[in-house]
């Protein structure tokens, strides 16, 4: 029975795969497969590039500084690794080899800069991040000059989380009706928001600020505050969230609309019963994604909250905003500070200490965007709605 | 039970006697179905008229700028708010400036790292960058301006000497009292420039640029790939017989995508850019201003005039990066498919 299953159609592989173990013999070169020579010429390359380089750049001409190593290392390597190949091979091997030479080390520059990011803020945030008051008092428990051990960052979390609930609950009904409307409705007006909402976009994050700040706070008086600055970030998120959540319907597969039309169902009871589920995962991810990218900004946050060193809101301005007492609501009435903001005027204040706790925010701003980033790969990754 | 009565196809007698009437089909929407179209025609309405209103406002802003400070608005080059002298020339200039300078170093990155993702990792590999692409994209600007000012303009400033050293006859890298020679040197003469700004600014709009290439490489078809290497030829032949040509508005595209970003991005550069509105086109020399650092910085103390003009500035740019990106939109739709998914 084995030879029956065996005499099945061939697999279907890529040609590269079924050249690597193709007889030697049959052809003079491999394609793809990585042979002895290749790796020892990549490793010959860069043993002697670098001692080329280190010889000649620290040693004899007058240059210094490692970025300049870098560079002449990597120039050199690509010279010598040509060089070589050039040596047992025929051009078009070596044009090939050239280029994966430039194309490998041009990642390497990507994945190198990326890492030195990340690296770099939570090295210079790590003392920081490592006292527990950091995390657990405001800013006003201790001048940005004092050591460590006292103040923190609490007020920026209360203030971000506050702002970016404010951006999110006017952001996502918006952006999802409008979306549902762009998909489902249709129509010719439904194109002129579609090329509004894609036009709008590109707004520079700065500008969605001033625009908020000159009719909000200049034109109708408002003091700056937390939700001035939430509203001006979900001006900045209700076209992106959007126009994902528009990309996420108008792949939902048009079979499934007919069918549930076909069934009897109204638009609305097919929209809400087969057209939202098949796609719950792709509008969370693009409301989700929209919250990465709005608890980030800076701009409009700079421009239109204005900053505090308290906690805002404290109890009695929570219970003011429901009428109980007079202390003034806190998100409408009071400056309000937010992780974006706090590691900008750290970084503008050149303190020492002050920095040095703008890279520990920096930790705990990445660390959001992970998880929020985190978590709509996960709820893109299990398609629950494909039946 | 009425429902499965409903569904009985048309034709079919909804009651034994009576075979000859069809059963009637309501050809109107349904009550349901008319608030639900009401409604979300209505949020697209509130929808459109929010964004709307932000390009409408800007764009009205330019009227009483122009009848405060004329047409020399668009031709003057200092911004003096203390002697109420506004222009943006040279400011327009600068953005344009940090924008190229930061495409001249994503295009060729962005490209490259995603002819790797695309072609050349293994598939394990494969799987962990794309993602991390992403997630490049999605890390705020605020933690890049972070590493670009404590980390990149310390360093970078050596090979802005560097360059200004073996290259200062081009004028492009001149620097004006730079002396390269020197015993001593003045190391803030090549910080704090619009060729580190760029530098870091570059950072942001590679994700950008690499997604959307990644997106048209992965749609190059299998067939043509296998066919080029059936005739023998190598992986860069193959990928410059295929991948590249069938990935050309992608390139393209996704590169002015990014661009549009350049032009509007701010925290960065204000970080970076020590702001001077001095007309030169030196990059490598400390100083230089974008529209968005300009807005950054004056937007405080400006009076309803200066701000009309602030707003009036940001229209312009608002205007540039609409255009760039429509653009940069209509490319990469025109390179991909546009076969809609059925069952």
């Amino acid at each position: 029975m084995s030879s029956v299953v065996n005499a099945g159609p061939p697999d279907v592989r890529t040609l590269a795969a079924a050249q690597s173990d193709r007889d030697v013999h049959d052809y003079p070169r491999s394609v793809s497969s990585t042979t002895a020579d290749s790796r020892l010429t990549i490793v010959g390359s860069l043993v002697g590039s670098a001692g080329l380089v280190w010889l000649l750049y620290t040693q004899v001409l007058p240059f210094s500084g490692p970025i300049g190593f870098l560079i002449c290392w990597y120039v050199v390597y690509v010279l010598m690794f040509t060089a070589v190949t050039a040596i047992a091979h025929p051009r078009p091997i070596v044009v090939d080899r050239l280029w994966t030479a430039v194309i490998t080390g041009a990642a390497v520059i990507v994945a190198a800069a990326l890492v030195s990011a990340v690296a770099f803020v939570v090295v210079r945030g790590w003392a920081a991040v490592h006292h527990l008051n950091f995390f657990t008092q405001a800013q006003s428990s201790g001048s940005p000059t004092a050591p460590l051990n006292q103040g923190g960052i609490l007020n920026a979390i209360v203030g971000s989380a506050i702002e970016l609930t404010i951006a999110t609950v006017i952001s996502l009904p918006l952006g999802i009706g409008a979306a549902i409307y762009m998909s489902e409705v249709g129509g010719r007006f439904a194109r002129v928001v579609r090329t509004v909402v894609e036009a709008m976009t590109s707004l520079p994050d700065i500008l969605a600020g001033l625009f908020i700040y000159t009719v909000l706070i200049v034109a109708l008086g408002l003091p700056r505050s937390g939700l001035a600055a939430g509203v001006a970030l979900s001006v900045m998120m209700l076209p992106y969230v959007a126009r994902s959540a528009d990309v996420a319907l108008r792949v939902v597969p048009g079979g499934l609309r007919e069918a549930g039309l076909a069934l009897g169902a109204s638009q609305w009871r097919t929209v809400w019963r087969v057209v939202l589920p098949t796609q719950r995962s792709g509008l969370l991810t693009a409301v989700i994604l929209g919250m990465a990218r709005a608890v980030g900004e800076t701009a409009p946050v700079l421009i239109t909250s204005g900053a505090s060193t308290f906690i805002n809101p404290t109890w009695s301005q929570l219970f003011s905003c429901f009428g109980i007492g007079n202390a003034g609501c806190a998100p409408v009435d009071y400056p309000m500070n937010s992780l974006p903001l706090y590691i900008y005027t750290a970084v503008r204040s050149g303190e020492p200490q002050f920095i040095e706790r703008g890279f520990g925010a920096g930790i705990v701003l990445l660390a959001m965007v992970l998880i929020l980033f985190g978590t709509a790969r996960f709820l893109s990754r299990n398609k629950v709605g494909r039946r | 039970m009425t429902t499965l009565i409903d569904l009985q196809p048309p034709g079919s007698s909804p009651e034994p006697g009576d075979d000859k009437t069809p059963r009637k089909i309501p050809r109107s929407l349904s009550r349901a179905d008319r608030i639900f179209r009401w409604s979300t025609t209505g949020i697209g309405a509130v929808v459109l008229v929010i964004t709307g209103a932000i390009a409408a406002f800007l764009g009205y802003q330019l009227i009483p700028t122009l009848h405060h400070y004329g047409l020399h608005f668009f031709t003057e080059n200092l911004w003096q708010p203390q002697s109420n002298v506004l222009g943006i020339e040279q400011v327009l200039i600068g953005t344009v400036e940090v924008a190229i300078i930061a495409i001249i170093f994503a295009f060729p990155l962005a490209l490259l790292t995603a002819l790797y993702i695309s072609e050349y990792a293994p598939s394990w590999l494969r799987g962990f960058l794309t993602p991390m692409v992403d997630l490049m994209a999605a890390i705020p600007s605020i933690l890049y301006a972070m590493w670009g000012v404590f980390l990149i303009n310390p360093h970078a400033l050596y090979v802005a000497r560097w360059l200004n050293e073996y290259f200062g006859w081009i004028p492009v890298f001149h620097v004006s009292g730079g002396q390269p020679r020197a015993a001593v040197f003045v190391l803030s003469l090549y910080q704090s420039s619009p060729f580190i700004a760029g530098m870091v600014v570059s950072m942001m709009i590679i994700p950008i640029a690499c997604a959307v290439m990644l997106g048209v490489f992965g749609q190059a078809p299998l067939s043509e790939r296998e066919g080029a290497y059936a005739l023998g030829s190598t992986r860069w032949g193959m990928i410059r017989a295929v991948v590249l040509p069938f990935g050309r508005g992608g390139i393209v595209g996704g590169t002015m995508l990014g661009l549009g970003r350049a032009l509007g991005e701010t925290i960065a550069v204000t970080l970076i850019l020590s702001l001077n509105t001095d007309v030169k086109f030196r990059p490598l020399e400390e100083g230089g201003v974008t529209t968005a650092q300009l807005i950054a910085n004056y937007f405080g103390e400006a009076t309803s005039a200066q701000l009309s003009a602030l707003l009036a500035a940001g229209f312009v740019l608002f205007a540039m990066a609409i255009f760039v990106n429509t653009i940069a939109a209509i490319i990469v739709s025109r390179s991909r498919s546009g076969a809609l998914t059925e069952i």
